[in-house]
């Protein structure tokens, strides 16, 4: 976005025109006003609530207001243990979430699925929803969640917004 | 000998139950025909009072001939003494009396000793898996002889219309 100076505000002489394309802005507007959804599975979760309490406060990245339904969120982060039982529940939850949606598989287990190499275990959570971030650790420190949403953050702003994107993933659940 | 050992020793005629102890925990041995009578009278006795189940769990021993176990953990609130309670049964006839209408709360211990182990309880009010989903069809996970990945359940997502690569 550019700025353009034809005049000055009266009061503090701040530019009053800006230029840009509405891509932009509106990807501008996506990417601060990220609604995560509530949802930990396991200890990933611990940290998940660490960042977005007093001390780290996720607020500071627009993305603090965490909702209790995904039909009111736009970003689901995955943290914890994915079980094979859990798995048609996860994906229900994804395709109840309006569009733009966004995922954060947060942690080793919803990345690989860690060291359950088990016979209930998900072997990552990418095997039936596309994940946007992986963000590694066994949890992850609440810094490390925030460098997977700034980097969401980052990919949001080059999303092109008026144009039909090829699908990634072409799942969706059965009728 | 525990105090306990003995009175649980003296209350059965010989052959009935073997007692053991180790590092102070009380354990009986039954044969799975003398399951309930033995369990009865560790509830109803005064002198035992068992009035709290406190676990149901199994173990597989393959190289036996009786291959599965079952143990019961009992505790007395009252008496505040504790017991253990094993009993056996081959895989060819793997069923043993359950013990929920004298504990209520053995009801969902042993659901889950049938879902992960496979042994069966006879009489039991309610005998469905209880941790893996109802349509769960590859058996009993905590079996030596099933496969630590599964047999393919984890990565079969029938909720998709089609797999992804």
């Amino acid at each position: 976005m550019g700025l353009i100076q034809l005049g000055r505000h009266d009061k503090d002489g701040a530019p009053d025109v800006i230029t840009g394309s509405l891509e932009k802005a509106v990807n501008w507007a996506r990417k601060g006003s990220l609604w995560p959804m509530t949802f930990g599975l396991a200890c990933c979760a611990i940290e998940m609530m660490a960042a977005v309490s007093s001390r780290y406060d996720l607020d500071r990245f627009g993305a603090g207001v965490f909702r209790g339904s995904p039909r009111q969120s736009d970003l689901m982060i995955v943290a914890g243990t994915v079980c094979r039982r859990m798995a048609p529940v996860i994906r229900k939850i994804y395709d109840q979430m309006p569009e733009p949606k966004y995922v954060i598989a947060m942690g080793s287990c919803a990345t690989s699925g860690n060291i359950y190499d088990s016979y209930s275990v998900v072997q990552g959570v990418d095997r039936f929803i596309p994940v946007d971030i992986y963000v590694p650790g066994c949890p992850p420190t609440p810094e490390a969640l925030f460098d997977g949403i700034l980097k969401l953050q980052e990919r949001i702003m080059q999303k092109r917004v008026f144009v039909t994107q090829p699908q990634e993933v072409k799942t969706s659940l059965k009728v | 000998m525990h105090q306990l050992a003995r009175r649980v020793q003296e209350s059965f005629s010989p052959g009935v139950v073997s007692v053991t102890e180790w590092r102070g925990d009380v354990v009986v041995t039954v044969r799975r025909e003398k399951l309930r009578e033995v369990a009865q009278v560790l509830r109803d006795e005064p002198g035992m009072d068992f009035d709290y189940i406190v676990h149901v769990s199994s173990v597989d021993w393959p190289d036996d001939e009786e291959r599965f176990e079952v143990v019961w953990e009992f505790y007395s609130i009252r008496k505040r003494h504790r017991i253990r309670l094993k009993t056996r049964a081959p895989e060819s006839d793997c069923m043993v009396d359950s013990l929920s209408d004298l504990w209520r709360g053995a009801d969902f211990m042993e659901r889950e000793v049938y879902d992960m182990m496979g042994i069966r309880f006879r009489n039991h009010p309610d005998l469905r898996r209880i941790l893996m989903p109802d349509d769960y069809t590859e058996g009993y996970p905590l079996r030596k002889d099933f496969p630590l990945r599964g047999k393919g359940w984890r990565d079969t997502f029938d909720f998709l219309d089609e797999t992804p690569q």
